[in-house]
């Protein structure tokens, strides 16, 4: 492997964080005021995924008055404390960028429901299936 | 204490700093380098030192390199340039010169050749605006009159014209140290550096 490789390795964030294009996530980014530090929770829905890796960065669009505000962060910033998902957007495509010339009722997404019990299991089949692949 | 190092381009990536401010980062594998000549105010007018950087096999070094390097008791090197010392400081031949040099330095001076072009048009090369790429234009790349009439009768001299671009040295003056990492001889630096991957610089404290 080489230099910077392992350089950017050592800055990435483990375990990632598992989101998809189309879910509705909880962003709580840490804010620095003075001496104080807090969390603010940016919350909207997941339209891009852009890089890769280290580099790897995603945007999130939400509503606020009216006004659609939409904020890029990169996957592996020390500023983000975590990211949850709200609920999953049934989507067909990997940029959701139509969404920006929706408004009102348009910019909802149909939900996709997720069983429990298989997720789990699907995700442990995918994390042994690459096991395998970095033996071998 | 020597005040400059020698180095070369690894490429660039990205780094966190410490309050989460994502930079563009160069790094630069800086060191670790032998001292191959001292030179002094009696022998040569001035206080240099001769640095030499990243071996190079016996086979393929001259005899004049060789012997050079044997004076410094080390082996002959791909890259050797002369970086200023601060006088009367004692620095002996065949010494190795690590990035501690640049320990406490926070800006400092890149030296490197940059990347060739070739022989580029007068867009690329002088950033000159060309003509309208559409509406029927068939003008589309060319510089356009280069000078008047009769009267002066010639072109000025250093008029900007197409010619060879790039592969030149270039000195980049106050790049910011964003990290030091000693054990893998490594120097992180905000932003561009001149040159490709591998390239050789210099590397000298700003004043």
């Amino acid at each position: 492997m080489n230099i910077i490789d392992t350089f950017e390795k050592s800055q990435m964030k483990k375990p990632s964080y598992r989101f998809t294009i189309g879910d509705q996530v909880d962003v709580s980014v840490k804010i620095v005021e003075g001496d104080k530090e807090r969390i603010q929770i940016f919350t909207g829905v997941v339209i891009a995924k852009n890089g890769g890796g280290f580099k790897e960065t995603f945007t999130v669009r939400r509503i606020v008055q009216g006004e659609g505000v939409e904020r890029v962060f990169p996957i592996h910033s020390p500023k983000i404390a975590d990211i949850k998902v709200i609920k999953s957007g049934r989507v067909r495509r990997a940029k959701l960028y139509y969404m920006r010339d929706r408004t009102g009722k348009g910019t909802r997404l149909q939900e996709k429901f997720v069983k429990e019990k298989e997720s789990p299991k699907t995700v442990d089949a995918a994390t042994t299936q690459t096991g395998e692949k970095t033996t071998t | 204490m020597v005040t400059g190092i020698l180095g070369k381009k690894i490429g660039m990536t990205q780094f966190y700093t410490e309050d989460g401010k994502l930079l563009p980062v160069t790094m630069i594998q800086a060191g670790p380098c032998n001292v191959m000549q001292v030179k002094t105010v009696e022998n040569d007018g001035y206080y240099a030192v001769q640095l030499a950087f990243d071996g190079k096999k016996k086979k393929r070094a001259n005899k004049p390199e060789i012997g050079h390097a044997a004076k410094a008791s080390t082996e002959p090197k791909r890259f050797i340039r002369e970086v200023a010392v601060v006088a009367g400081a004692e620095v002996k031949l065949g010494q190795t010169i690590t990035l501690d040099v640049l320990k406490d330095v926070k800006w400092i001076d890149a030296i490197g050749l940059t990347k060739g072009k070739g022989y580029a048009g007068v867009m690329k090369r002088w950033n000159f605006k060309g003509g309208a790429a559409s509406h029927g234009s068939t003008r589309h790349r060319p510089p356009g009159s280069i000078s008047s009439n009769t009267d002066p009768g010639r072109v000025i001299r250093g008029k900007k014209m197409a010619g060879r671009l790039g592969g030149e040295q270039v000195t980049i003056r106050n790049l910011s140290v964003v990290k030091i990492d000693e054990g893998n001889n490594l120097l992180f630096v905000k932003g561009a550096i001149p040159g490709h991957k591998g390239s050789y610089l210099i590397l000298n404290k700003s004043r």
